[in-house]
């Protein structure tokens, strides 16, 4: 069926009036349109024995059609349903002409397994067939993609439900997957070529004159003139945008409308996946409260909340009870505001409900720029701050709007006192070189503010400090060590790194011993949000909740901000450590952790 | 109309796929009845069955706790200082939360049961950075253990010799970028006293981030003449710092009178406030030593509109008649272009530049009966790929 859709014959379908039910036949069937949900019988892939065929689709949206990379011809991919405490076989057939890897994202598995071309195995050669084999241990909503060059870019992802060996403890009566992602006409080697050539090549929401004559930008000249002082861009939110990208919802784009359907009444359970390349999102659904239930697989104390930024490889479950015979639209929207993806929750097919325009684009602050210019978390000034050189700063003459910097006196005789590229703010293996634009001079703690561009809003928005581990976290030894690590770049010359350098400059691994119980700070020296993945492991946010510190596999790291997580290193071998923003990644913002020793414990 | 879509649904839906034209089966998931949450609503501490916390899942015990609340906003978070001391000795909470240890109990206090939205919570311990510790200190190595072979795991499992060609794969796709250029930043027809000209100004590289092969070509002429001059430039360019490269190499000059060759030494980036320099020293192989300064900047009118201020200036160490050169300040250009980006590699422009020569290059030029000063319209395209 698949392979003989063509072009043509799509067009003439279309034309017939067939079209919509031909593109919806190439998606599997929880990712069509008008889905009732994912039911027990629905034709997903289940374990014990799967087979995955990764080749060359073509996938159309928004009328126009271009060529994917996809699992078994599908964009998102099947989703697998897997269960607590089988054994699964996963056979992979490359059909490509390079190589591929599949990477099964928050799954612990051994590390041989865990699909990373260069770390745990070879990547999967053309026409060739690997079987991927490990135990199911764990329960909760996952996804899969490409690990091999840039292939995730080009819709080689699909999620997977993990169902619970003993009862779920959260209930629910229809689940919905919802897989975030974005799309581009513009193949992601040009796209992260013209960022190389032109790091603002996307953006077309910068501050201009006009802005500033009609007041739109909302930054006054001193402002601006401060941050072009210090080349940076108060609006470089997200380095590939709306401008290029359609965002998707389990494969539509906006217009397509995919719809979910429930009775009034139902615990609806939405299981949102960001799969995207570089795109991260804040998502509401306007008129529903959402009770957040898991975050990355990992069941958390319900919390209910408005809108909940989730960064790329991030995964969020909610409870929605949807209780009116109406249409609600759920709302997907770039952190950027430059564009949207849009899905339905809907009692019948064909209902929509009321799309909210984008909102404003935000302008970053300084605090995003690693500093804390108070106001904001009670800063201590009586406290050390190295590096600032407070008799250079007029703080008594700044005006503080929210976080916003709104200050002549600030550009005259304020920051320039402080540097902020100071080594002495990095740790002593840092590289203070030609990938390091900035070291935040004064790092925060952000996981209790809302994130980048939801400070203002006028409803609940969720912050990692509102994620509380339902169960109790199994290590509770005082970690042993502290480490610390800077993500670090330099956005002019579109360099990405931690402390201070490229993975391709041959940098020590991460080392930790096997169990051992380690406290990780993550220091981000740049403006941009950094979603950092470890492969292999749950590390516990440190947000304040001894004891039932929630687990997560991905993390986001604020502008400017810092996160420190606890990490019992207790799966041996090695395993990638990386910034899930792929071009983020592939430019260099990567390393190997490696756990040792591989057999026996450790005393 | 509602109805007579409702009918039909199932019967689309079992076009597109059979697999779910079946009506989900609910037998299997257990509604609360609307009775059972009116009674859970107004129990503080129905999300709190904390015996859970010792033996999860905590639902086990309390199939309700925290779950069954449709409809209800529950503050869980604020709730906890009030539980968690009962049943989580030793925990430390943070500091905003036991200011007010009672919040979770006193629902009354808390109309419609709504979340504190906009003040930041407490976000955890604040660990120290580097940040806070002057002077660099080291951090704690790992125990020596961690170093323990095999230095890649994946040797066990697989063969070495593959392995190593996959980690030499993930170097060069992690990092070591390599990218390509062409940017024709000027190419223009000139208009003003005189016959028409033209001027061309392009430059590109190869490479990655730090190492880059850098080249430029400028040059003029008339339309319907000559070429006055025309230069090519093949320079090694690399980043010595974030915004800044060093660039050596030669260069080939070309004028009706006579060429040259130059070594060439310079600087280009991007300085504070977003000026794109451009500043080199040349010394051609007949040993006469002159330089070039050139800035840029964009001023973003709209996203789309934008106008460019470019400064030019040339200074010479010596005299050379040959060249009509005096030496000092030997020209200077100033111009504003204003460009439409129809793509951004694409952008046609208008704009105005003045030139003049001074000191004794203005005598040559005047005594070839050229002007000295010259201010002509321009219209040209600013393209790249």
């Amino acid at each position: 069926m698949r392979k003989a859709l063509d072009r043509r014959s799509l067009l003439k379908a279309a034309g017939a009036g067939a079209g919509w039910l031909a593109f919806e036949s190439m998606l599997p069937a929880w990712a069509q349109t008008g889905s009732p949900g994912i039911a027990p019988a629905m034709a997903t892939l289940a374990g014990p024995d799967v087979a995955l065929s990764i080749g060359q689709s073509s996938f159309t949206v928004g009328g126009r059609t271009g060529h994917a990379v996809t699992i078994n011809g599908t964009l998102p991919a099947p989703l697998l349903r897997l269960r607590e405490g089988q054994n699964v076989r996963l056979a992979v057939t490359n059909t490509l002409d390079e190589d591929t890897s599949i990477h099964w994202h928050g799954i612990l598995l051994p590390f041989q397994m865990d699909g990373v071309p260069g770390v745990s195995f070879p990547g999967i050669r053309p026409r060739e067939t690997f079987v991927y084999e490990f135990p199911i241990i764990q329960a909760g909503t996952f996804w899969y993609h490409s690990h091999s060059g840039l292939q995730e870019a080009l819709g080689h992802y699909g999620p997977i439900i993990i169902d619970p060996a003993s009862r779920d403890p959260v209930e629910y009566d229809r689940e919905h997957v919802l897989v975030l992602s974005d799309w581009s006409f513009m193949h992601p080697h040009q796209i992260l070529a013209r960022l190389k050539q032109s790091p603002g090549y996307f953006n077309y929401q910068r501050t201009t004159v006009a802005g500033l004559l009609s007041g739109e930008d909302r930054m006054s000249a001193a402002d601006r003139r401060m941050w072009a002082e210090m080349r940076m861009d108060p609006r470089d939110v997200l380095d590939v945008n709306g401008s290029t990208y359609t965002y998707l919802i389990n494969g539509h784009g906006p217009d397509e409308n995919w719809t979910g359907l429930f009775r009034p009444g139902e615990r609806v359970r939405l299981r949102i996946i960001n799969a995207s390349a570089m795109s991260i999102f804040n998502v509401r659904i306007p008129g529903l409260a959402m009770t957040v239930v898991q975050a990355d697989g990992e069941n958390v104390r319900p919390v209910e909340t408005d809108e909940f930024q989730i960064s790329v490889a991030e995964t969020y479950d909610v409870i929605v009870t949807p209780t009116e015979d109406r249409a609600y639209t759920i709302v997907s929207e770039a952190i950027d505001r430059s564009g949207m993806g849009r899905a339905t929750l809907a009692p019948r097919l064909g209902m929509s409900g009321e799309i909210p325009p984008l909102r404003e684009v935000p302008n970053l602050t300084m605090r995003d720029m690693g500093m804390d210019m108070g106001g904001m978390g009670g800063m201590d000034m009586s406290g050390a701050m190295p590096g600032m050189d407070h008799s250079g700063m007029d703080m008594s003459g700044m005006q503080m709007d929210g976080m916003q910097m709104g200050a002549a006196d600030h550009s005259a005789g304020g920051h320039s006192a402080m540097n902020m590229r100071d080594p002495e703010n990095a740790p002593p293996d840092m590289a203070v070189g030609v990938g390091v634009q900035t070291i935040s001079p004064m790092p925060q703690n952000r996981m209790g503010e809302r994130p980048v561009g939801l400070e203002n809003v006028d409803h609940r928005v969720l912050v990692y400090t509102d994620l509380i581990a339902l169960a109790p976290n199994r290590d509770r030894r005082a970690p042993s060590r502290a480490m610390e690590i800077h993500l670090t770049g330099n956005m002019e010359r579109f360099m990405w790194g931690f402390d201070g350098r490229r993975f391709s400059e041959l940098v020590e691994p991460i080392r930790f011993e096997r169990n051992e119980r380690v406290r990780v700070t993550l220091v981000n020296d740049t403006m941009m949000s950094h979603p950092i993945h470890l492969h292999g492991h749950f590390f516990e946010l440190v947000n304040g909740h001894d004891g039932h510190q929630p687990l997560k596999h991905t993390v986001n790291v604020a502008p400017g901000g810092k996160v420190t997580f606890d990490l019992t290193a207790d799966n041996p071998g090695d395993w990638a450590f990386h910034c899930h923003l792929l071009l983020h990644m592939h430019a260099g913002m990567f390393n190997v952790v490696t756990i040792r020793p591989l057999d026996g414990d450790v005393s | 109309m509602r109805f007579f879509a409702a009918t039909l649904t199932p019967l689309v839906l079992a076009v597109v796929s059979p697999a779910f034209a079946q009506t989900p089966d609910h037998s299997a998931h257990r509604r609360t009845p609307p009775e059972e949450q009116q009674m859970q609503a107004p129990d503080p501490h129905s999300g709190h069955d904390m015996s859970g916390a010792t033996s999860p899942p905590a639902p086990q015990h309390d199939p309700h706790a925290g779950h069954d609340m449709p409809g209800m906003t529950a503050p869980q978070a604020p709730q906890d200082p009030a539980q968690a001391p009962h049943d989580m000795p030793g925990m430390t909470m943070p500091q905003a939360q036991e200011a007010d240890p009672d919040e979770g109990h006193d629902m009354s206090t808390m109309p419609g049961m709504m979340w504190p939205s906009s003040p930041p919570a407490a976000p955890g311990p604040n660990v120290e950075t580097s940040a806070d510790n002057a002077g660099r200190p080291p951090e704690t190595p790992p125990p020596p253990s961690a170093n323990a072979d095999p230095a890649h795991a994946a040797d066990l499992y697989f063969d070495p010799q593959v392995m190593a060609a996959a980690r030499g794969q993930l170097l060069a796709e992690n990092g070591d970028i390599r990218t390509s250029v062409v940017i024709l930043d000027r190419l223009e027809a000139t208009f003003g006293e005189g016959a028409d000209g033209y001027v061309w100004d392009a430059q590109g590289w190869y490479g990655g981030d730090i190492n880059r092969f850098w080249w430029k070509s400028e040059g003029e002429g008339a339309i319907n003449g000559e070429l006055e001059s025309g230069e090519i430039e093949a320079l090694y360019s690399r980043a010595f710092t974030p915004y800044f490269d060093f660039q050596a190499g030669v260069r080939q000059r070309y004028t009706p009178e006579a060429d040259r060759t130059d070594l060439v030494v310079g600087v280009q980036g991007l300085a504070p406030y977003w000026f794109e320099v451009d500043v080199a020293a040349f010394l051609s192989n007949e040993g006469e030593f002159s330089a070039r300064a050139e800035a840029e900047y964009d001023l973003r009118l709209t996203q789309r509109l934008i106008l460019q201020p470019r400064a030019e200036i040339d200074f010479s160490a010596e005299d050379v008649p040959e060249l009509a050169t005096g030496s000092g300040l030997t020209n200077a250009e100033l111009g504003v272009r204003l460009r439409y980006e129809i793509r951004r590699e694409f952008a046609p422009y208008v704009g105005i530049e003045w030139s003049s020569s001074f000191g004794d290059t203005r005598d040559y030029v005047e005594a070839r009966g050229e002007d000295a000063e010259d201010t002509r319209l321009v219209l040209g395209v600013r393209a790249w790929f």
